[in-house]
């Protein structure tokens, strides 16, 4: 490398690191095999908790392969890494929280529909 | 500061004469940039998490009803060139495309280090490529959801054909706006990346990394480009499949 820096009309061209290659291609087996299995998933699973909760870990899995890999995250200074993934968490309460309410009102929808039939008959 | 001198080479310095977190300034303001992106995403992905829990879903779905949330594998289920019904298997192979011009980018960014012109240009021009492969397949797939089938959707005497801002043959007028909304915003992601893919292909071929003495603006595209193609991972999930 060093070489490059000072010698701008000569540059050296590195053969390909076979290694790293290798790496790059194994990780986007994974992935595949992760969107393989979800897209099987999605037509021979009934829906309920356990095909969710399979969705979500196969997502996780993907985004740790694409950040720390493909991003290369992974290999930065731990306070880096800290510093993307500590506000990320914050989304986790976000959706566990509007999550909630959807379902607040979608309950609350049907009870006040449900009262002013009622009232309607009466 | 013997040390630093030492292990950082000189073009990393920042101006302030060290390399707070060991990245460029670069790489760093783009990853806080993408930080950022995420958060609006997530907004946009809750939104909708929100809207279908806040209306009554139909498991055993044989018929669209403006009450319902859809199950989008009864919505999407046309590919280019046939008749058949063939639920999600297009979105499939839009995700495969994303993915795969991912990692044609990572592969531009090795070639990069290696100071490899020519395989850099190899490398974007492939990723370019799945670029407008994705976005055409984009195209299409609003051009089938915009359309909606021939009979469409009739409830209380009127008749819904297709689905836009104001109308959605499949379920609520919400489902559509928020596909309109969330793939839209995905999409126009991808068409600047390939507009900035293509700005660096140019700047590749005339030879500027080579004359600074390195290839980090393709880095730096390629987090921009791999975050593009993590959204649409979520995306394809909590949009799609769920």
């Amino acid at each position: 490398m060093a070489h490059a820096h000072n010698d701008h009309s000569e540059i050296q061209i590195l053969p390909p690191d076979k290694a790293k290659i290798r790496k790059i291609w194994m990780t986007t087996l994974y992935l595949g095999l992760a969107t393989g299995i979800e897209f099987i998933a999605a037509f021979t699973m009934s829906a309920g908790p356990v095909k969710t909760i399979l969705f979500v870990l196969l997502t996780f899995f993907k985004t740790f392969y694409i950040v720390g890999e493909f991003m290369h995250l992974k290999y930065e200074v731990k306070m880096l890494i800290w510093s993307i993934v500590m506000p990320v968490t914050f989304i986790c309460w976000f959706i566990g929280a509007m999550l909630t309410e959807g379902h607040s009102v979608e309950v609350l929808r049907d009870w006040v529909q449900t009262w002013y039939t009622n009232m309607i008959q009466k | 500061m013997a040390t630093t001198a030492a292990t950082v080479s000189d073009k990393n310095l920042w101006k302030g004469g060290v390399e707070p977190l060991k990245a460029s300034y670069g790489k760093l303001m783009m990853w806080f940039f993408l930080l950022s992106d995420a958060l609006t995403f997530s907004g946009l992905l809750v939104t909708y998490g929100f809207s279908r829990f806040s209306h009554p879903t139909n498991a055993a779905q044989t018929v669209f009803s403006a009450k319902y949330w859809p199950l989008p594998e009864k919505v999407f289920t046309h590919i280019p060139f046939t008749h058949m019904p063939a639920p999600l298997v297009f979105v499939g192979i839009m995700t495969f495309i994303l993915i795969m011009s991912s990692v044609t980018m990572v592969l531009a960014v090795e070639a990069g280090h290696r100071m490899d012109k020519a395989a850099v240009q190899k490398w974007m021009l492939w990723t370019i490529l799945g670029g407008f492969a994705f976005l055409g397949c984009q195209a299409w797939e609003w051009t089938i959801f915009i359309t909606g089938s021939e009979k469409g959707l009739i409830e209380e005497g009127i008749q819904i054909i297709g689905a836009n801002l104001k109308g959605n043959e499949y379920g609520p007028v919400l489902f559509a706006n928020l596909f309109f909304f969330i793939t839209g915003f995905h999409g126009t992601h991808v068409l600047s990346g390939v507009l900035i893919n293509i700005l660096v292909f140019y700047n590749v071929s005339i030879g500027t990394y080579e004359r600074i003495g390195h290839y980090e603006m393709v880095e730096k595209v390629g987090l921009y480009w791999h975050f593009v193609d993590l959204v649409w991972v979520f995306v394809f999930t909590f949009f799609y499949l769920v």
